[in-house]
């Protein structure tokens, strides 16, 4: 038997054809959502990614730390004099990724550069207080960040990201 | 598979492709044009149903596979966990979990209907034999599977199963122990058994190409049991026998979607939401319901190692069945003693399974002998007897004439009526005076359109932390849950409040120490005794249950006919119907000529009678806000409500998707069986 349809006459054949086609497409695709849903976060994951809070009074100056929040490691970085000079003499029109430094860090708290060690080139964790500008080296590909996490040498596309934060008191934020 | 295909692809690509691996004349011979009898029945319909099933227990398994952790410590959890936290979690376990009695009913419809119309017969044997190569298969994995969630139930399933093993007579022991990787169930068991249990289905879906495969040599029977030998007997696969097996299918995902969304616990036995416990085993031990009918033979047999051979000959029997019946008529349609028998063994499989989810005394010991005796007699005796004995009725000429005859259903209809009054005499026997059932209550979450009463959740909450959790925990439920749609109904702020009155145990610090914290949202509600010996140790040697599964963990016996009835009426309750009984059955003194243990409590709904836990709630114990009674039948009815939501958090979401599913099914079913009959208007 083979199945005629006409353009010019459409029967009641084809619409009902035409009606349980399209429903069982829907359906179909309706019934992948929960399949492909199911890979996102749960919401244990999701919970325990609320934000985090850091006491930064054991860090001296020259020092920094790493914490990890919802699994990334965030570097929390004591800058000196020194360092916080070099990266405001930069000439940002220069840079692969222009940014300020000021816009990288809190007004008033100009010493402390918090940024997501994630190198942007392929997400290796890039070496604090090493490479050729003060900042960031990154063993795996050699990208170079500077003593403002900005992309300076090497692969990398960006600067390093910085994390949503806020300064709680002048001696504690909290991440996210 | 039916010969060379004379099918060309139009497009040049396709062509090119199609000289150098021509897999779309295959798909095209064997699925497209392959000529179908043109009079199956919606029996027939299951082959395409179950091959359905299978896929989709690949892929809800090979999903769940990815959340789930193999180690006996965290099994358990990870299973809890995927219901409650992962996306559509409790959607996939659940359809997972049924998905295995679908399967297995849509198997037993289809074994039976082979059995019906002669299918094993020549020149179908092979076909047949696969067949009982993939029941075999998913038997094995069906076992594997439910062993994975490692509750009371799976663990214990294991070790009797693997026991069996332990008839084998001078090395049974030696291979019990490499079944385990141990000396004991355990970890190593766990491990193996979800590493096979992810193989398996694979190797069905081998065999079960070469089924199909078999099926299209030797041509698919018919109701009538004749060859196909004119293109009038025969219409094409596509679009007939298609568009007829997705009808059969809309409306068996109707029946799937039904107890997926509705009664996802029905089938499941609720000592398996209890965590594996080596020390203690349930008191009545069921294997899932498919498997009922050789348990209960395993169990009539006084004797270890005959009542083991017993149950594998059962099945392994079926093997030999086209030699067993070596009657010319294949189908019953034409057969009148065979069809008789036919149905009388049916009975005798339905009567044996549910001699098998018996207590194995009494009655029920001799009855299952008496019908393990009918089930062999039936294979071994009647089948190859009829054979030489029975006189066929005269048959249609071809298939296309017998398109135009009808067959009575009189002999359906008495087998019926025996089942039934089989089931009564065997409900009429277990019908001990219980007038300790805990009386069934009302429940605002009861039903297709059930939603919890969130007045009840708050004050069942406000109940558990100013009296119950003094001695249970609630290790599954996290502050954040209370905030959850379908919970509770607290708002983020005020869970985080709620969060931070609890002390939560963090660390280590920069010291190495452990500390005290302030509670945050995701953490989980602290349990009141940091391990089971303290736990013990405070309260007399009970140990006082985690109360998250509690609602689900408890049940009790509804009886024939009653759980037949709670399938249509979606009669879930069980669970806060006891929690409610027992918080409200603790009486002073036993009855005269009772005595319980020092130690223990005279409740009347507690199996046995002596409870270790005192009477919990008084009148008055706890004052509510809003101004409900501070009375026990109350505080019962909030924390059942309270403990039923903890246990089944999601359950207004599986309720809502449910109905959004069923309408939709439903159209789909009505309009796949108006395309049916369109297309199938012109083959007769």
């Amino acid at each position: 038997m083979t199945i005629e349809s006409s353009a010019d006459h459409p029967t009641r054949r084809d619409f009902l054809f035409v009606a349980t086609g399209a429903a069982a497409a829907v359906g179909g695709l309706a019934s992948l959502w929960p399949f492909v849903s199911q890979m996102n976060p749960d919401a244990a994951t999701i919970a325990a990614g609320a934000p985090i809070e850091v006491d930064l009074s054991p860090i001296a100056e020259g020092q920094d730390i790493k914490v990890f929040w919802r699994g990334k490691p965030i570097y929390i970085m004591h800058r000196t004099k020194k360092q916080i000079d070099e990266a405001r003499a930069v000439q940002v029109a220069d840079l692969r990724d222009p940014a300020t430094d000021q816009s990288r860090v809190k007004e008033g708290h100009d010493q402390w550069l918090i940024v997501i060690g994630i190198c942007t080139h392929l997400g290796c964790i890039p070496i604090a207080h090493e490479g050729n500008y003060d900042g960031f080296f990154c063993p795996c590909h050699g990208s170079q960040y500077d003593s403002s996490g900005r992309i300076r040498q090497g692969p990398a596309p960006l600067n390093l990201a910085v994390p949503p934060y806020t300064f709680a008191s002048d001696t504690k934020i909290q991440i996210g | 598979m039916s010969g060379p295909s004379d099918y060309k692809p139009s497009h040049p690509a396709l062509q090119w492709f199609e000289r150098r691996l021509p897999i779309l004349s295959l798909m095209h011979s064997s699925f497209v044009a392959y000529p179908t009898p043109r009079n199956l029945n919606y029996w027939w319909t299951f082959g395409a149903i179950l091959s359905f099933m299978l896929g989709l227990q690949i892929l809800t398994g090979v999903i769940l596979a990815m959340h789930f952790t193999p180690e006996a410590g965290m099994a358990f959890r990870s299973v809890e966990l995927i219901m409650r936290d992962v996306n559509y979690g409790w959607l996939l376990r659940y359809m997972h979990a049924s998905g295995a009695s679908m399967f297995f009913f849509a198997v037993y419809v289809h074994m039976f209907r082979g059995l019906y119309y002669g299918s094993y017969k020549e020149p179908r044997e092979v076909l047949w034999i696969l067949g009982v190569i993939i029941y075999l298969l998913m038997m094995a994995t069906g076992f594997l599977g439910y062993a994975l969630p490692w509750g009371q139930m799976s663990f214990w399933g294991a070790t009797v199963i693997t026991n069996l093993f332990s008839a084998i007579p001078y090395v049974g022991d030696s291979i019990v122990t490499l079944l385990w990787g141990g000396y004991s169930v355990g970890n190593p068991t766990l491990n193996r058994f979800f590493s096979l249990h992810y193989l398996l289905p694979f190797l069905i879906a081998g065999v079960v190409v070469l089924h199909v495969w078999a099926l299209h040599v030797a041509g698919q029977n018919n109701p009538d049991g004749l060859d196909m030998k004119t293109d009038k007997d025969s219409v094409p696969f596509t679009p007939h026998a298609t568009i007829k097996d997705m009808f059969g299918l809309s409306v068996f995902l109707l029946l799937f979607a039904w107890i997926v969304f509705y009664t996802p616990n029905y089938l499941m036995a609720s000592d398996n939401y209890i965590p594996a416990n080596p020390a203690q085993t349930p008191a009545h031990i069921v294997p899932e319901w498919y498997y009922l009918p050789f348990y209960a033979m395993l169990r009539s047999i006084p004797n270890k190692l005959a009542g083991v051979l017993v149950m594998f000959s059962s099945i392994l029997i079926l093997v030999f069945l086209p030699w067993l019946d070596t009657a010319r008529t294949r189908s019953c349609k034409y057969r009148p003693l065979a069809k008789q028998f036919f149905w009388i063994f049916v009975v005798v499989c339905i009567l044996l399974g549910y001699l098998g989810s018996q207590p194995p005394e009494g009655i029920y010991v001799y009855a299952g002998r008496i019908l393990t005796i009918c089930y062999f007699s039936y294979l071994l005796i009647v089948l190859p007897l009829l054979s030489r004995i029975e006189t066929p009725r005269a048959m249609p000429n071809s298939i296309a004439d017998a398109v135009l005859q009808r067959g009575g259903k009189v002999a359906a209809a008495i087998a019926v009526l025996v089942l039934a009054g089989g089931l009564v005499i065997g409900s009429a026997q277990s019908a001990r005076a219980e007038d300790d059932t805990p009386p069934s209550q009302t429940w605002s979450f009861a039903g297709p359109f059930g939603k919890y009463d969130r007045g009840a959740l708050q004050r069942g909450l406000k109940i558990y932390k100013e009296v119950c959790s003094a001695c249970h925990s609630l290790n599954y439920i996290a502050f954040r849950n209370l905030a959850d749609p379908g919970g509770p109904g607290y708002s983020e702020a005020q869970v985080e409040a709620l969060a931070s009155e609890y002390k939560i145990k963090d660390g280590p610090n920069d010291q190495g120490e452990m500390f005290d914290r302030p509670g945050r949202p995701a953490d989980y509600f602290p349990a009141p005794f940091p391990n089971e010996q303290a736990a013990r140790a405070a309260n007399n040697g009970g140990l006082p249950p985690d109360l998250s599964l509690i609602a689900k963990a408890r049940s009790y016996e509804r009886g024939f006919p009653y759980f037949i009835f709670d399938f249509f009426t979606q009669f879930q309750e069980q669970g806060p119907n006891y929690i409610s009984a027992i918080l409200q059955g603790f009486e002073d003194k036993p009855p005269p000529g009772v005595t319980i243990p020092d130690g223990t409590y005279y409740n009347k709904y507690f199996p046995g009678h002596a409870i270790k836990m005192p009477k919990p709630l008084s009148d008055g114990q706890v004052q509510f806000d809003d101004g409900s009674p501070a009375t026990v039948p109350q505080y019962a009815h909030d924390v059942a409500t309270f403990l039923m939501w903890a246990a089944e958090p999601k359950m207004e979401a599986r309720k809502q998707l449910g109905f959004q599913v069923f309408v939709f099914l439903i159209i789909f079913a009505f309009l796949m069986y108006f395309t049916k009959k369109k297309v199938w208007a012109e083959a007769h």
